[in-house]
């Protein structure tokens, strides 16, 4: 069973070659169709060119690219060749690129130029297993002047002189496909591994939440580079038989009406920000698009408002769909699905096949308010509406196998036969499920998960840096936005310039996704005894505001 | 607002969010958030500066105008203008 086989051939031997697959509308708002038929040829393609090259089933190959055509031509081209997909979110700068592609022992990275030298170049010595660059788009001729790309070539012409035939190997489900990162509180980004028989869960999840089937439009806004970029922006709408619109431009409220109104998308999967940035637009922004053919939204990424939910009843005349996942359980877990009423502001029901509850927490001063384990078992909350850890049954088709070479981690996951999310939620009389917040100090920004660690290890190679903590600070557009608090070295001195130079530091270092918006400076950051910073502390004092008093001794107590 | 001044106050709106850049080489009718590598979020942010700046708000059906340094720059200087020019500004 290989994704790609699941997601585009099975579509063309079913003799439904000629129907359209792909919508990719560049920047510009041109638009270009790519039947199944295509399709199947350019994977074909693609998987020849990494066999020409060289590259082997397991190997690892990384994309680091803007939603478009070759993308999606590569995620599953490489699918086809049995290599492992490395999907890598653009906006990552150079340090959160190496740290990944490091971890994934990446031996391809398929970007644009512009890409590579911005996010690529500045680390490419640190990489020294990464051989193969395959360059994307018109500027891609690797015999163009400028600086020289060890490895590159250009991925056009590559494709056109390879053999749209193609026969994919043996696949096994339990055969690792895809490397999707993560963060922790502590520690580097983590690897979660998923299977190619993850397709069958997505596949049924896309039918289930996202009412997917042959005949729907789908457009999926999502990000490349984290996971609902490849689950739900390419392979279960491409496994239901839908088309895919694809857009390569960025947020803006007449280019999206535009777009949901030209294409007749009936299913809408996007984010809360962009949800709120169109309530902000109200009716003006909506002007008189035509969205008659919208038959269901939804809402991926972080939790959506009950506010928001109602304002796109009236605006729209079809709620957002909230749900929940993460990462690790590869699909969609807990939805309000599709054809059943929305409650605004709950994240919904599990899906059929999927074992949810809610976990009490310990709370012990020291237990940090991880499950309570009473004789080796936790304790199930029973009661409506008490706030405790979302976990679950594992052994679903798109949960993931382990952390990449972190077996320690992976295992840390579990309690008593339950995958614990580090979501803390709360359940209802009638089931639905609520969202609460994190158990951890990982930070959701515009849908993002972000580990304090990767942005405070890079914040502290700043040479005025003696100690940094970053938490997340609650934002109306983006729900929430990473501050930092920093403690300068002595002969350093708070200032607007060093807040500018620490800004711009961490841009460059980090990229503008996961760099912080605003920094704080403080004399010392409040720890525990044995050294650990309390972020808990610093989001009290974000909430307050900057005159608050920062309070950094005792506040362990 | 003339021009000078608001070039002034777009490149401090933008260097405050971006502050690594070298606006010294931004083209004028480039895309700057491509070129700044700014997503929605500092987009957002250098749109809020330079309201501050102008002293009215900018509504969201105008941001498709401010795309390119040229682009921020004639709207500082038209909305400045006119929101300056109103009566009691």
């Amino acid at each position: 069973m290989n994704i790609a086989e699941e997601a585009v051939d099975r579509w063309v031997e079913r003799g439904r070659g000629d129907r359209v697959a792909l919508r990719c509308i560049d920047r510009a708002g041109r638009c270009d169709a790519v039947t199944y038929r295509q399709l199947m040829e350019d994977t074909n393609r693609f998987a020849n060119v990494l066999r020409a090259h060289g590259v082997e089933a397991g190997d690892r190959v990384f994309l680091l690219l803007d939603r478009g055509r070759a993308l999606c031509t590569s995620a599953l081209g490489t699918w086809k060749h049995r290599s492992v997909l490395g999907p890598l979110f653009p906006d990552f700068g150079p340090d959160p690129v190496r740290e990944r592609i490091s971890t994934g022992n990446g031996r391809v990275l398929v970007t644009t130029r512009e890409l590579y030298r911005r996010r690529v170049a500045p680390v490419r010595d640190s990489l020294p297993g990464l051989e193969l660059i395959l360059l994307v788009g018109e500027a891609a001729d690797v015999r163009r002047s400028g600086e020289p790309i060890p490895g590159a070539v250009d991925l056009a012409e590559a494709l056109a002189a390879a053999d749209p035939a193609y026969a994919i190997g043996p696949t096994d489900p339990e055969d690792l496909a895809t490397l999707h990162f993560t963060s922790g509180t502590t520690g580097r980004p983590k690897a979660a591994m998923h299977v190619h028989g993850a397709v069958t869960a997505h596949r049924s999840s896309g039918q289930i939440a996202l009412g997917l089937g042959p005949g729907a439009i789908f457009w999926c806004t999502a990000d490349p580079g984290w996971v609902t970029g490849t689950t739900y922006g390419i392979i279960s709408p491409l496994a239901n038989g839908a088309t895919v619109v694809v857009d390569q431009g960025a947020f803006d409220v007449e280019r999206w009406y535009s777009i949901l109104e030209r294409e007749h998308v009936s299913v809408w999967y996007t984010t809360p920000t962009a949800l709120r940035m169109l309530h902000q637009a109200g009716r003006e922004g909506l002007g008189d698009h035509d969205l008659a053919a919208l038959r269901l939204v939804a809402s991926v990424g972080e939790p959506l408002d009950a506010d928001t939910v109602r304002w796109t009843q009236e605006a729209w005349g079809t709620p957002a769909h909230d749900g929940w996942w993460q990462t690790e359980t590869g699909g969609i877990m807990i939805a309000n699905v599709a054809g059943e009423p929305v409650i605004p502001g709950s994240i919904g029901r599990p899906l059929p096949g999927v074992v949810a509850t809610v976990l009490a927490r310990d709370d012990r001063a020291d237990a940090d308010g991880a499950p309570l384990v009473l004789d080796g078992h936790v304790v199930e909350v029973t009661d409506p509406d008490v706030e405790g850890h979302l976990a679950l049954r594992p052994g679903f088709p798109s949960m993931f196998r382990g952390y990449l070479d972190e077996e320690r981690r992976y295992r840390a996951c579990f309690v008593d036969g339950w995958y614990v999310t580090g979501d803390l939620v709360r359940r209802d009389a009638q089931g639905a499920y609520w969202f609460v917040g994190r158990a951890d100090d990982v930070i959701k920004t515009s849908g993002h998960l972000v580990g304090p660690f990767e942005v405070e290890a890079a914040l502290r190679s700043h040479p005025a840096v003696a100690d940094a903590a970053v938490v997340g600070v609650p934002h109306p557009v983006a729900g929430t936005v990473i501050k930092a608090y920093v403690a300068l070295r002595p002969g350093h001195s708070p200032s607007e310039e060093l807040r500018r130079d620490l800004r711009g530091f961490a841009r460059s270092r980090l990229g503008p996704a996961i760099a912080p918006r605003s920094f704080e400076f403080v004399d010392e950051l409040p720890k525990t005894s044995s050294g650990k910073t309390i972020r808990r502390v610093l989001r009290l004092h974000a909430l307050q505001g900057a005159d608050a008093p920062l309070v950094t001794s005792g506040a362990a107590s | 607002m003339d021009e000078n001044r608001a070039r002034r106050a777009v490149l401090d709106a933008l260097g405050t969010v971006a502050p690594e850049a070298d606006l010294g080489y931004l083209e004028p009718d480039a895309d700057v958030a491509d070129e700044l590598d700014l997503d929605s979020i500092d987009f957002l942010n250098v749109v809020t500066v330079l309201s501050r700046t102008i002293g009215t708000d900018i509504p969201e059906h105008d941001y498709p105008k401010l795309s390119t340094l040229d682009g921020l720059v004639a709207y500082v200087v038209a909305v400045g203008d006119a929101h300056l020019t109103e009566p009691g500004a």
